[in-house]
């Protein structure tokens, strides 16, 4: 998984339908120092996220598993809200 | 896998239900010389480590899955291993 902050939100009307009622969120990947970690990409959102908050998503196949047993065509996803990290180098 | 040096911990409340009782920790990966490569990224625990750790993480959806334990878990990295020594040849 990789650290994120949600700087948007994609709105998205013809799509796969199995895309229906998932909610498409814009992410910039973030280092733990929260730097920008390289290009922003869109995820889906399993957890409630909105603009603003740091998170972290799956990438490839397993992003849809929130979403058991539906399979919806995604590869990548939110599924947590960080409350905080601590590093110790 | 990946040899990588567990440099943080993360709280998340609100998470898929699938990271229940998981422990999450932040991973450098490094190169064979110990070396910081690419961006630090956020592993399940399988396996008791702790910070400063070195140690052996999968980084392929279903391999960490089956580390985790749990079916339809959406998670793509999982430290598999506390690395003792590594000898070169």
């Amino acid at each position: 998984m990789q650290l994120a902050r949600v700087i948007g939100d994609v709105v998205v009307t013809r799509k796969d339908e199995q895309l229906d009622g998932i909610k498409l969120l814009l992410l910039q990947p973030l280092t733990p120092e929260r730097e920008a970690a390289g290009r922003p990409l869109v995820a889906v959102d399993a957890v409630g996220a909105g603009v603003g908050e740091e998170v972290f998503f799956v990438r490839g196949k397993e992003a849809s598993f929130p979403f058991h047993p539906a399979m919806p065509p995604v590869d990548a996803g939110i599924v947590g809200i960080v409350d905080h990290w601590d590093i110790e180098k | 896998m990946q040899i990588g040096k567990v440099i943080g911990t993360l709280v998340a409340t609100q998470k898929s239900r699938k990271f229940d009782g998981a422990k999450l920790l932040l991973v450098q990966p490094l190169n064979a010389d110990e070396t910081p490569r690419g961006t630090a990224l956020l592993a399940v625990d399988s396996v008791g480590a702790g910070v400063h750790d070195r140690v052996l993480v999968v980084l392929e959806g279903r391999s960490a899955g089956e580390a985790l334990g749990k079916k339809w878990a959406p998670v793509d990295a999982a430290i598999v291993g506390i690395i003792d020594r590594i000898d070169f040849e």
